[in-house]
């Protein structure tokens, strides 16, 4: 597939990055204790500079309430409490069931907010039917065009790519990216992101599963390409699993008040991390969420003690 | 599918419990009270199955018939299919063993049922009477109340497994004709019950050996 270098240098995405610094919170803070921002913190996406909070929401499994109006009007107000709360990144995709057409109601009743950062997939086996089905997710969501559009799993991403980077050039979604989750197909992830323009990488990252920080987040980080990291909370068995030990005393240094916030704090204190995507269908747990990219963070020194002591436990 | 060891049953679960549940407290209060006339329904294939005779055996075939197609379209495809995209696929497997049900309800004989020993009489009457009577209650035991309830004719597992029952009874060619599509279902629902954590995961596994067990025993004995 031809590269368009144009929209794919990486020196041109670090310049971005260094312009978007002064937008958005390039380098995390470690702030003192007390000096709570008001808002979420936000990483730039490298390829353009835009500033993303780096707390959003996923959709796998919660959202998929089928046509139950009261779990449906639950999931509104999930996204109504994340969007007050400073978010952005909402990510779906078609193989999450009722998840789209969720979303949809949620957006129409909170009409439409504008700093919604609408995150999709495809997942089809064909090129023809990765149309259709593309047009079909953006139908449920009501929008009128997705901000990212990512080859699911890599499923045929041979057949989608070349669709995605034709609509970016168009202006019909902006930003392309791939996903994979649980380390699946690392090399071949590996691969696509050093000879495609790709604007983010899903992948599945948390202070347990730290395979993406041998290879695939210093690329990311080379190549100018942002991160999504999902699965933070191994689908909730990792908290529930860390909620049987007590908060260590270490966690007020980084204001975290659950073991959440200490998960989600180690997570996008990765330089290469510009965004994860915990999922939830509880208003408490969005807002705790949100509260995680709030107050200080963990340096360098403080994530390998955090990982030390997990790893233990 | 790459790297397919990598993947766990969780993997394939696409929904959480509570709303799995939530879709028979749906389900019940769109239909009743239809239910009385599935539970009427499913009383009386256990009466007939016991009786037995070729009336019999085409009474119990046609409203089984009924059963599956309307658990097919109701559940499966009105209801199931908005959480799972997978459940048109299924709903067309009950489809299918409906039309299979009606072609027995035009044989003759129909399902020629009761024809085995006392013993084998009594575990398909067994199993079936527990689709029909005994598994709505497990919602209630289990502590989901009764506005979840899974009821017989209304829902895919009480059906199955009052069918499972039923086939025990019936002779060995209508048997392993009808056994496949419950067998597949009793392995699937075991799976998703079992990876949401449900304790009565086992049942419908559990009776699906049951009923091959007791099934291949009078087979070996006729």
């Amino acid at each position: 597939m031809p590269v368009d270098h144009a929209t794919f240098d990486p020196a041109r995405r670090r310049a971005l990055l260094a312009a978007g610094a002064g937008a958005a919170t390039l380098a995390l803070p470690r702030l003192a204790a007390g000096q709570q921002p008001a808002t979420v913190q936000a990483r730039p996406i490298p390829s353009t500079g835009e500033a993303m909070p780096v707390v959003g929401l996923g959709t796998w499994i919660t959202f998929n309430v089928g046509n139950d109006p009261v779990a449906r009007d639950t999931c509104a107000e999930v996204m109504r409490t994340f969007f007050s709360a400073g978010g952005r990144m909402i990510d779906s995709s078609p193989m999450y069931g009722s998840s789209q057409p969720v979303i949809g109601h949620g957006l129409r009743k909170l009409g439409k907010p504008a700093q919604l950062f609408s995150a999709e997939k495809v997942w089809v086996g064909s090129r023809a039917r990765g149309r259709a089905q593309m047009e079909e997710s953006r139908r449920h969501w009501d929008v009128p065009r997705f901000d990212l559009m990512q080859v699911h799993n890599l499923l045929a991403w041979q057949e989608h790519l070349p669709i995605l980077f034709e609509m970016k050039a168009a202006g019909r979604i902006r930003y392309v990216g791939i996903t994979t989750s649980e380390g699946r197909r690392h090399r071949e992830i590996e691969e696509l992101m050093r000879k495609h323009p790709l604007d983010f990488v899903q992948l599945s990252y948390n202070i347990l599963d730290r395979e993406a920080e041998e290879r695939l987040l210093p690329l990311a980080r080379e190549r100018g390409i942002a991160v999504i990291a999902n699965r933070p909370f191994r689908e909730g068995a990792l908290v529930r699993a860390l909620e049987r030990h007590p908060l260590p005393s270490w966690a007020a240094e980084i204001d975290a008040t659950t073991w959440a916030q200490v998960v989600l704090k180690f997570i996008v204190t990765h330089p290469a991390v510009t965004c994860v995507i915990p999922a939830t269908t509880s208003v408490v747990h969005v807002r705790e969420n949100l509260d995680a990219a709030r107050g200080r963070l963990p340096d360098e020194a403080m994530r390998k003690r955090m990982v030390a002591h997990v790893e233990k436990l | 599918m790459s790297e397919w060891w990598t993947y766990t049953l969780s993997d394939f679960l696409l929904f959480s419990p509570r709303t799995y549940y939530r879709l028979f407290e749906l389900h019940n209060a769109a239909w009743w009270p239809v239910h009385f006339v599935a539970v009427v329904g499913g009383v009386a294939i256990v009466v007939l199955a016991r009786r037995g005779g070729p009336a019999a055996g085409r009474a119990v075939a046609a409203t089984l018939a009924v059963a599956w197609a309307w658990v097919a379209w109701a559940f499966l495809w009105q209801r199931y299919a908005t959480i799972n995209w997978a459940a048109p696929w299924l709903a067309a497997a009950f489809v299918v063993q409906a039309a299979l049900f009606g072609l027995f309800a035009m044989r003759p004989r129909g399902l020629a049922l009761a024809s085995g020993p006392a013993s084998l009489v009594h575990t398909g009457l067994a199993v079936a009477a527990c689709g029909v009577l005994a598994y709505p209650l497990a919602s209630i035991v289990l502590g989901r109340g009764i506005a979840a309830a899974e009821v017989f004719g209304m829902t895919p597992d009480p059906t199955v497994l009052a069918t499972l029952g039923i086939l025990v009874l019936a002779v060995p060619a209508a048997r392993w004709a009808l056994l496949p599509i419950p067998l597949a279902w009793c392995a699937m629902t075991g799976a998703t019950l079992w990876t949401m954590g449900s304790p009565e995961w086992w049942l419908l596994p559990a009776a699906s050996v049951l009923s091959i067990a007791a099934a291949s025993r009078q087979r070996h004995g006729a």
